[in-house]
């Protein structure tokens, strides 16, 4: 991914900057332009809490060379809490001890790196949360 | 708009091509189609590509096709719609040929995923998802497929073995299959231990990756060439499409995409799908085999695997599926996929299956070709008699 991708992506990244559509109430990450239930083109950011619940996951055995080096590794669908589904690799977790429901919250890591003097890219990844608020 | 035809078929068998490159494979197909339809005066050409400039570094790829099939000068476009790419073609192609622009059309799907590494092929098919919020995580087109077979599994309940007869049947079938990849027979045992890729995905559940090309000749009525082969009609072909992202769906285990073009197919070619003898699905994993019967109609939501396990889509079954092997053991050169499905499919109406696989009295035939994970589908029936 090249320099100028990396940083247009800075908020996605780092804070999960989405979008909200004012006439619907629709929320989406990532951001669109268009709101594709009421096709409002004036959508406001919204910025997501970072928490979340496990939807699916997958261990992977096999993978690109950027992230050959994290084999094995766990990609999840989490339900973030305000409703819509994020793809994201789970970290700070065994694969054993992933569920299905269970609760995660966003943290900022290293996704992958280019080369020695590449640029290292960093962005969202979910752990378990230890102790879930009761809500 | 006017009826169309299938008169002439052609394929190379799939295989690691490693001595043929793009255009020669192309051409093979090409010529073969051409020759089965005693050479008519083709106008124009599809091809179906989906990785010719990640692979290859060629782009521009369909005048470089037709300046080597022999074809210099006339209409030439690649059309790219990832793992549908050849249906995609075969669809322009019919609507070139079906709108009275041009009398005859020739649609050929090409692939080549042995010409680099296998990581540059994972990372190649990985484009076909969201690249900056799927690949970017570092999630594999195996992967997604997996997210949605392990949701399966929860929601239904299902074990991991209970998806054995989809593998079983495909490698079944394509032992009498030439152009198959594969010849071997797969055991449940042999199934259940086979290495995971991306857990619950095991390598016996993926389709290969491969080259391989294939190719059709499409013409109007009128325009018929007095050809050795019954003419096969194309009933319908149409596109449903959906989000990219899996995580952008509601429901991931529901193919919008495989809905609407199953819908609109079946209303084009004003049938139900009772009429429907031969299903030649995207196999491309035995959970997306699951979710495309699912979502077209022909199982309720959960069942699929069930009727599979009771051998519904064997070739003895209701409705078989994976005939020549499928995507599963024929192999799935990606943009090349989904005219190989059509291949078969006119193969069977003309008696020239390999004579295990023939059916008997098939009247119409469906062919459902996926691009990503469920985000472009194109489906396909085709009909002994004219429409
Ligand atoms: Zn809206």
């Amino acid at each position: 991914m090249g320099i100028p991708r990396n940083w247009r992506l800075r908020n996605q990244r780092y804070r999960l900057v989405g979008s909200q559509c004012p006439q619907c109430q629709n929320l989406f990450f990532p951001p669109r332009q268009v709101c594709p239930h009421c096709y409002n083109s004036e959508l406001s950011e919204f910025v997501f809490s970072g928490k979340g619940s496990v939807y699916s996951f997958t261990v992977l055995y096999q993978t690109t060379p950027k992230f050959e080096f994290q084999i094995p590794y766990i990609v999840a669908l989490i339900d973030l809490n305000e409703g819509p589904r994020i793809t994201a690799q789970l970290t700070d977790v065994d694969a054993e001890e992933v569920r299905i429901g269970m609760p995660v919250e966003m943290v900022v890591r290293k996704i992958s790196e280019e080369n020695e003097r590449g640029l290292i890219h960093y962005g969202y990844k979910f752990r378990p949360i230890a102790f879930p608020e009761s809500e | 708009m006017r009826p169309v035809a299938i008169t002439g078929v052609g394929q190379t068998p799939v295989r690691e091509h490693w001595d043929v490159g793009l255009r020669e494979l192309a051409v093979q197909a090409i010529w073969a189609a051409l020759e089965d339809a005693a050479d008519p005066k083709v106008e124009a050409l599809f091809v179906g590509n989906m990785l010719s400039g990640m692979m290859a570094s060629q782009e521009h790829l369909a005048v470089l096709i037709a300046d080597y099939a022999g074809l210099r000068g006339i209409e030439a476009v690649k059309v790219e719609l990832a793992c549908a790419s050849g249906a995609a073609a075969f669809r322009q192609a019919v609507l070139a040929v079906a709108s009275g622009a041009v009398r005859t059309a020739v649609a050929v799907g090409v692939e080549k995923l042995t010409e680099r590494s296998i990581h540059a092929t994972t990372e190649g098919l990985a484009s076909a998802a969201d690249a900056d919020y799927e690949a970017a995580m570092g999630i594999s087109f195996v992967a997604l497929n997996a997210l949605l077979m392990r949701r399966y599994m929860h929601e239904y309940g299902y074990q991991k073995s209970d998806f054995a007869p989809f593998v079983q049947l495909a490698h079944e079938n394509a032992q009498a299959n030439p152009n198959a990849l594969f010849h071997f027979e797969v055991g449940r045992d042999q199934y259940e231990k086979s290495r995971m890729v991306a857990d619950p995905i095991c390598l016996l559940d993926s389709s290969p990756v491969a080259d391989g090309a294939a190719a059709v000749v499409i013409t109007a009525e009128e325009t018929r060439a007095a050809g050795p082969q019954i003419p096969v009609w194309v009933h319908a072909c149409e596109i449903g499409t959906d989000t990219i992202a899996l995580d952008n769906r509601k429901d991931p285990l529901w193919m919008k995409g495989v809905e609407v073009s199953t819908r609109k197919a079946l209303q084009r070619a004003s049938l139900d799908h009772s009429r429907i003898r031969l299903f030649e699905l995207h196999d491309a994993f035995s959970i997306m085999s699951a979710l495309s019967l699912e979502s077209a109609g022909f199982a309720e939501q959960g069942q699929a695997v069930r009727l599979a396990n009771e051998g519904i889509f064997q070739l003895t079954g209701r409705l078989p599926m994976a005939t020549a092997g499928g995507l599963k053991a024929r192999g799935h050169p990606v943009g090349a996929t989904g005219i190989y499905q059509i291949v078969e499919a006119v193969l069977q109406f003309q008696q020239r299956a390999p004579q295990p696989l023939q059916l008997e009295g098939v009247e119409y035939a469906m062919t459902q070709n996926i691009g990503g994970s469920g985000a472009s589908v194109v489906t396909t029936i085709l009909g002994r008699n004219k429409p």
